[in-house]
């Protein structure tokens, strides 16, 4: 490898972002997951009784549990199609955040409440 | 000088790992906008970059074991059920602030709040870190990277306290108690 193409794989490797948009996504995802699964368990009585993990803490334990298998699963799958590529972060970062805000109002009971 | 062992270890929940998270959390923040931020010059050695790399790992395992013993170890102290006719619910946190209209919303706004916004902590503080970990001083090549990670701490920040503060005020209005007495100190006779 000449010098020239050392240089340019070195900064094209600086540029790259797609494993850290990976991570950023599914951190959104993740923690979208928890208001979502957490929600649907204040509904619905068959959803709340299957998040029942570990009874003494009961539904928690399946909404936490299962969010966290999807945020880690979403990581997993996002980082193996990205980890190498130059996204566009933009959409990444806005949906990330998006989501991220969402899980905040969403977990908080008045506005849970409203659905 | 007595505490029981469910007292304890709400103090070593709340107290100990969560308010060790929070205060961590202020100096991720300034370490970050100060030597990562795009619009920095400074050279940054390799000792700053591992030091930040440590500090959001410790971060990220104490906010981990925060929400994992509030989980599993106080919260099913804490919606302990009662037998019937039980007189004294001083033993069941949220059996005694639902007992009482003044004090129901610390539980039906408050706990449920609190045992779900906590989670938003580690999975954003795991992401940071990891994160960090992968880009270190180059962060600076990436903004938006940069922005979105910092937005996510920031986030993680008002959801910890978020969980503090309310863990505190259940814990004044409900006290988890119980289990056996531990003799932190003796004092001198009257």
């Amino acid at each position: 490898m000449s010098a020239k193409d050392r240089s340019t794989s070195v900064h094209a490797q600086d540029f790259r972002n797609g494993d850290g948009a990976a991570a950023l996504l599914a951190a959104g995802i993740g923690s979208f997951a928890v208001a979502l699964f957490a929600l649907l368990a204040d509904k619905s009585n068959a959803v709340k009784s299957a998040m029942i993990f570990y009874k003494p803490t009961g539904p928690l334990s399946g909404v936490t549990t299962s969010a966290i298998i999807v945020w880690l699963v979403a990581w997993a799958i996002l980082h193996w199609r990205w980890h190498s590529s130059v996204i566009t972060l933009r959409p990444i970062t806005r949906a990330a955040l998006i989501l991220l805000v969402l899980s905040l109002l969403l977990t908080f009971p008045p506005i849970a409440d409203l659905f | 000088m007595e505490i029981t062992e469910r007292s304890l270890m709400t103090l070593i929940h709340g107290m100990g790992f969560g308010a060790l998270y929070l205060l961590a959390c202020s100096g991720a923040i300034v370490e970050l906008y100060r030597r990562y931020a795009p619009t920095c010059q400074t050279p940054v050695e390799v000792r700053d970059e591992r030091f930040l790399s440590t500090y959001l790992v410790v971060m990220a395992a104490l906010a981990w074991l925060t929400v994992l013993t509030g989980t599993y170890i106080i919260y099913p102290w804490y919606r302990a059920v009662p037998p019937p006719g039980t007189a004294n619910l001083a033993g069941f946190p949220q059996r005694m602030l639902m007992a009482n209209p003044s004090t129901i919303a610390w539980h039906s706004i408050g706990m449920e709040w609190k045992e779900y916004v906590a989670w938003l902590v580690p999975i954003s503080i795991t992401m940071a870190a990891a994160v960090f970990i992968r880009y270190g001083r180059n962060l600076r090549r990436h903004p938006e990277l940069y922005s979105a990670v910092l937005g996510f701490v920031f986030v993680s920040i008002f959801a910890a306290g978020v969980a503090g503060f309310l863990g505190a005020m259940l814990n004044k209005y409900a006290p988890v108690e119980g289990g056996p007495n531990i003799q932190l100190l003796h004092g001198e006779k009257p």
